[in-house]
């Protein structure tokens, strides 16, 4: 289930408690890289920076249809051909994917900044509040996002733009971290240097901030690149039905061009299995650097 | 506190997400700048080349305003659209296809909505759960990372690109499955009983590679902590074999919680819908949902969208009753 992405939030939990196989990384200066960290952060940096420094040098907008000849084959020129449209398909990959990541970025940045406030509060000031609070969360979550995300491409279809989708999700996708966040907080609420704080006399948003967020900060940095993940696939499934803003280059929009000009049939393989292989390279990137930085944080609190 | 109140409880909390989620179905387009009204009486008169008389779409308005329950105030408006959705389950009839009811294409839709994904998400767990208790339970065995692998391969791989790769590999480059699969309408017969099934087994590997890598690695990591538990080692010590302790120790203890992931996985089984449907042309929720949306059937994807916010709600609410009757260690509480 593409879409469930969120999910990794659970699954999470499953290499960090394996990690008790090799308990010599956590020694030393370098308890934070075990091999599926760095894997993880070389495969982002290098799409990360190579997305965004590369563009810079690109001959010519790449979204621009007929800039070239259509259906050229792989050359020197253009390093994997020519799509139907004439645009050059190695420029439009590198673009998706910064367009891709810096949406996937924005997204989260939104979400993790309303989960934490929602989470964190909800489950540290507690009472009808808190009941409140997760009744809205509960309904959030039990919504499908993508029949929402359709109804909404369809109404909204044509006058977006792309940040709107980006908006879209960040509103309906804040509600899967925040739950997980209020049960840190829940947990958090009980432990003795909170009601240490309290009793020298902090208030309560000085025990959230000082006390609280720095403690459920690696958290926060794990969902964070799970949210990233989440979003980039959601706009990219949306993009591949049409209902996103499918001129703009991103993973989803280039494989609904590819899609919709029948590639596979014309032979055009590069222009469909190219961002194939972005796509998945991109995802499991992510995927090894959260999975990996929990299992460095599980590590360093001896968990496991 | 007796199982009765936990029980109310429970169902009070269901009641409550429903009306919450139907609300905000009800108040989003009604936030967006675009009048679905306008939207329809403009395609009709594209349709007609403007020849339409005034007299003529004010008629048609008041008409569609009837419809579509957009008379009298906002608060009106919610009311008759409570009493429609829930009471009558009537959510008028489809633009692209009138005068079909849309609850009667949804319930022609659903049959194969929920024959594949629930026979592909169930497939999915009963594999992923075995490939990761073993995987979990030799989790010292190099060949038990190599499992583990797999799943971490295949978790990540968002739902298009593993469905477009499947399409390409078994379908073009390999054509053991047609690429645009038929599904027979009208009277069933053993052959059309046949060609379905070989139509669906396209769509259906691809859920369950989708919904395998999840599993793998969730079992494998409760497999794993449930493997160290005292009483496996003592059951160890006690002389049981390796499958015994396996299936009997660590599977039962591992399992509860994955009946909880299969339950939200079975809500979840919209979304994954939709996109199958929609890249096999698969005739269930999802397809019905994609055309409407590209065709402004508004009325369609309500229906949908209320039956899924529905789904969703009820597998959560079957599976917390269910729940403390699998597992004695949790109180209704």
């Amino acid at each position: 289930m593409s879409i469930d992405t969120k999910d990794a939030s659970l699954a999470d939990a499953a290499p960090a408690s394996g990690a008790g196989s090799r308990p010599g990384f956590a020694a030393g200066l370098l308890w934070l890289l075990n091999p599926r960290l760095a894997i993880g952060l070389i495969i982002l940096t290098i799409m990360g920076v190579g997305s965004f420094v590369l563009p810079i040098f690109a001959p010519a907008d790449p979204s621009i249809q007929a800039t070239y000849m259509r259906n050229l084959p792989v050359s020197g020129a253009h390093w994997l051909g020519t799509n139907s449209l004439g645009q050059d398909i190695f420029w439009f990959l590198v673009l998706s994917v910064r367009n891709s990541l810096m949406l996937g970025i924005m997204v989260a940045i939104g979400v993790t900044i309303v989960a934490t406030i929602v989470g964190l509060s909800a489950g540290y000031i507690g009472g009808r509040f808190e009941r409140a609070v997760m009744l809205i969360v509960d309904t959030f979550i039990t919504i499908p996002l993508l029949p929402i995300l359709i109804i909404l491409g369809a109404l909204i279809r044509g006058n977006t733009s792309f940040f709107t989708v980006g908006l879209i999700i960040i509103i309906f996708g804040w509600a899967w971290d925040a739950r997980t966040v209020r049960s840190m907080a829940l947990s958090l609420r009980e432990r003795e240097f909170i009601n240490m704080a309290r009793f020298s006399g902090a208030n309560t948003v000085d025990v959230l901030v000082r006390e609280i967020l720095p403690y459920v900060s690696a958290y926060i940095l794990v969902g964070f690149i799970n949210t990233v993940l989440f979003a980039i696939n959601t706009e990219a499934t949306l993009a591949v039905i049409g209902l996103s803003k499918v001129e703009v280059p991103t993973l989803g929009s280039i494989i609904f061009w590819a899609l919709s000009y029948n590639a596979l049939f014309t032979g055009q393989y590069t222009w469909i299995v190219a961002p194939i292989v972005a796509t998945v390279t991109l995802f499991l990137g992510l995927f090894l650097t959260s999975t990996g930085f929990n299992q460095a944080f599980a590590s360093k609190r001896g968990v496991s | 506190m007796g199982v009765f109140a936990y029980v109310a409880k429970r169902f009070g909390l269901y009641l409550a997400v429903l009306f919450i989620g139907l609300t905000i179905t009800f108040l989003l387009p009604r936030f967006l700048p675009i009048n679905p009204v306008d939207g329809y009486i403009g395609q009709i008169q594209s349709r007609a080349n403007g020849t339409l008389t005034p007299e003529a779409i004010a008629e048609m308005r008041v008409n569609l305003e009837q419809l579509y329950g957009l008379e009298g105030d906002i608060f009106t408006q919610y009311l008759a659209y409570l009493k429609r959705v829930v009471i009558d389950f009537d959510f008028g009839p489809s633009f692209t296809y009138y005068p079909a009811e849309v609850s009667t294409m949804i319930t022609t839709a659903l049959p194969w909505t929920l024959g594949l994904l629930l026979t592909a998400t169930i497939i999915a767990w009963l594999l992923g759960n075995m490939v990761g208790l073993v995987a979990g339970y030799f989790h010292k065995k190099r060949a038990a990372s190599i499992l583990e692998f797999v799943g971490i391969l295949l978790y990540p791989i968002p739902y298009y690109i593993l469905a477009v790769s499947v399409l390409l590999l078994l379908a073009y480059i390999f054509p053991i499955f047609p690429l645009s699969p038929t599904f027979p309408v009208g009277e069933m017969t053993w052959p059309k009983v046949g060609m379905i099934i070989y139509n669906s087994l396209l769509p259906a590997i691809t859920l369950v590679l989708a919904g395998f890598g999840w599993n793998i690695l969730s079992m494998k990591a409760l497999a794993v902590a449930t493997t160290e538990e005292p009483y496996v080692t003592y059951a160890r010590l006690k002389g049981t074999s390796n499958w015994t302790r396996m299936t009997r120790y660590v599977f039962r203890n591992a399992l509860l919680p994955q009946v909880t992931a299969l339950a939200l996985s079975l809500g979840m089984i919209f979304n994954g819908a939709l996109l199958t449907e929609i890249i096999f042309s698969y005739p269930g929720i999802g397809l019905i949902m994609r055309t409407a949306a590209t065709g402004g059937d508004y009325n369609v994807l309500y229906g949908a969208i209320t039956l899924s916010i529905l789904a969703v709600a009820t597998a959560g609410l079957v599976i917390d009753l269910i729940y403390p009757l699998l597992d004695p260690r949790i109180r209704h509480k």
